[in-house]
């Protein structure tokens, strides 16, 4: 082999860079966790249904925010109940846990919606 | 014919993990199974492509001829072109690898009238790839979130810039945006330019088919049909950890996603696609060009074997002196 040396530095370092999720797991040990959103006592059921909205809440938001600021209708009918379509006082107001709801699952899957740049968060005792 | 096969081959790749996961209910081998087995393969075959590469000898030092080498102090050298020592070897390289440099110019020829053939540079072509393959890495990148434990700094700030604009929710990302219309335009620039469709072969068209239907499925996970990203990651980190699981939450689409990615790494190692390892190993571009100034000897050299006339004369010395030849050595 000519310029082995160098040839499987490189190798090496590139086998490292595609496994690294593998020895950063190792790292932090954090390779078993699963997010727990906690539901409030007294809730049973949200807007939509349990699976719809945990693959597509941000879809339905953006409905209701196109639906308040584009059409100014802040009354929406879902499943033959009449909500308000606001983020803080529907969502939150069933969801007031947000660190223990929303932010357990968005720290888990790395997002970070800005929407409470402006919006107001539930306090939380 | 060669855009028909290909065409085929990904309707094929695309059909097994409908029937296999959306059919059969094969989740298991889909989702745990074949990623390791193309994850395994495309480890192997880098390797082994790689090291066979470097089993190659380089029986001469190529010089590029567009710059001047260094010589005389008085006589002005290009650097990059022609670099002196390794240092500015490995700036040519990186120029190459971070941007594509000598895609940049002459890769285009044209007849003037005179007729004069020029050679300039084909931007179009350029963009087309540095589009394509920097929105491949930052959605590389961003990919890596479903595989790590909670939160990363960095993968945070890339997915930040992607989403500058805050167009929609869930938020567009722009490399999405760009890697469809580099990816559109690289494989039309292959259907519509006659001399280029002429040289093209199923090789050409089939990685332009597969990573463009990898994007589709993709985005149409993320934009319209929508996936638990919980359940993906959970997966994902089975997977990275070594002990796998299959949520049950998964859509087909996610099936195929995968599938076609698995196809796609497992063919890498074995395909054009590996330029990737072989731009490194390129003669005319990993070597310093100081054949002047250090000698080059070719590894390929092999051993000659020499009869000197010493030795010529010591086997044929009686027979020699007989014939009353002249000796240099009498005895
Ligand atoms: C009437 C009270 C109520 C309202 C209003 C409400 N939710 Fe829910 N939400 C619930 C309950 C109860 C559940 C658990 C449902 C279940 O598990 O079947 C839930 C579940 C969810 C889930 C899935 C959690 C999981 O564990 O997978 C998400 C995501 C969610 N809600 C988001 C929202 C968003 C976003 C809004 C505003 C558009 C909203 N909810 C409005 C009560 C509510
Ligand atoms: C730049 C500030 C800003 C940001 C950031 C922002 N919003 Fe809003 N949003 C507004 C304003 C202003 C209104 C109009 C409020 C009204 O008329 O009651 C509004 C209204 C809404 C409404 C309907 C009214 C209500 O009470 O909720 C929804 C739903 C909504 N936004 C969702 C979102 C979501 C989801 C995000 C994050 C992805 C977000 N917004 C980010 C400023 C913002
Ligand atoms: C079951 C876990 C879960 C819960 C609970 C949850 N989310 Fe999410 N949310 C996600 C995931 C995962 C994404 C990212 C989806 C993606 O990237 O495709 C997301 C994305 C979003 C987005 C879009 C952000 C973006 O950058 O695209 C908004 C807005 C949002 N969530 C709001 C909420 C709010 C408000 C709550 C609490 C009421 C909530 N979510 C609760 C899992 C959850
Ligand atoms: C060659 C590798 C891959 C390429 C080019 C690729 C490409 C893409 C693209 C372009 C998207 C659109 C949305 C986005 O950019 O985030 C996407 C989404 C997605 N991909 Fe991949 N992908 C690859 C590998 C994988 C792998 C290995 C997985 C398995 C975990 C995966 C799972 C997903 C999921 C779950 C989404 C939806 C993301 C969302 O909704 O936010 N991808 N992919």
């Amino acid at each position: 082999m000519y310029n082995g040396g160098k040839i499987i530095l490189g190798l090496i370092i590139f086998l490292l860079l595609i496994t690294l999720p593998v020895w950063f797991n190792i790292a932090t040990g954090t390779s078993k966790y699963k997010p727990n959103p906690k539901i409030l006592p007294g809730q049973t059921e949200c807007v939509a249904p349990a699976n719809y909205m945990r693959t597509s809440h941000m879809r339905l938001l953006d409905e209701w925010r196109d639906e308040v600021v584009r059409h100014q209708r802040r009354y929406g009918e879902i499943n033959g109940k009449i909500y308000e379509l606001s983020l803080s006082n529907t969502c939150m107001k069933c969801h007031s846990n947000k660190k223990e709801f929303c932010d357990e699952c968005h720290n888990f899957a790395d997002v970070n919606p800005y929407c409470w740049e402006c919006h107001i968060e539930p306090k939380e005792k | 014919m060669s855009i028909f096969y290909s065409l085929l081959a990904i309707t094929v790749l695309i059909l097994i993990p409908i029937v296999g996961v959306g059919g059969l209910g094969w989740r298991y081998l889909f989702g745990v199974i074949i990623p390791y087995a193309a994850f395994g393969l495309f480890i192997i075959g880098i390797i082994y492509r790689i090291l066979l590469w470097a089993k190659v000898p380089v029986p001469f030092k190529i010089t590029t001829t567009c710059g001047q080498q260094k010589s005389l102090p008085w006589i002005k050298n290009s650097k990059l072109e022609a670099p002196p020592n390794s240092f500015w070897t490995a700036m040519r390289m990186s120029s190459e690898v971070l941007f594509f440099r000598s895609l940049f110019r002459n890769s285009k020829a044209q007849l003037k009238p005179g007729p004069k053939l020029v050679y300039g540079s084909g931007i179009l072509l350029w963009l087309g790839a540095i589009c394509f393959h920097y929105s491949f890495l930052v959605i590389l990148i961003r990919h890596f979130r479903f595989f790590i434990g909670p939160t990363s700094k960095f993968i945070e700030i890339v997915s930040g810039l992607d989403s500058f604009f805050q167009i929609g929710l869930p938020i567009l990302y722009i490399t999405d945006l760009v890697i469809l219309i580099a990816l559109t335009y690289l494989l039309l620039r292959r259907f519509l330019s006659p001399q280029l469709k002429y040289i093209s072969l199923a090789a050409d068209y089939f990685p332009l088919f597969l990573l463009l239907c990898i994007a589709l499925s993709g985005t149409t996970m993320r934009y319209f049909t929508r996936i638990d990203i919980v359940a993906v990651k959970e997966l994902g980190m089975g997977l990275a950890g070594f002990h796998p699981v299959i949520p049950d939450n998964l859509s087909l689409m996610f099936f195929i996603h995968i599938f076609l990615v698995s196809s796609l790494i497992a063919y890498f190692p074995f395909s054009k696609l590996m330029h990737m390892g072989g731009i490194f190993l390129s003669p005319t571009r990993n070597m310093a060009n100081d054949n002047r100034k250090r000698r080059h000897i070719n590894p390929w050299n092999p051993k000659v074997e020499v009869h000197t006339y010493e030795e010529y004369e010591d086997e044929f010395r009686e027979v020699m002196k007989n014939a009353g030849l002249p000796l240099e050595k009498e005895e």
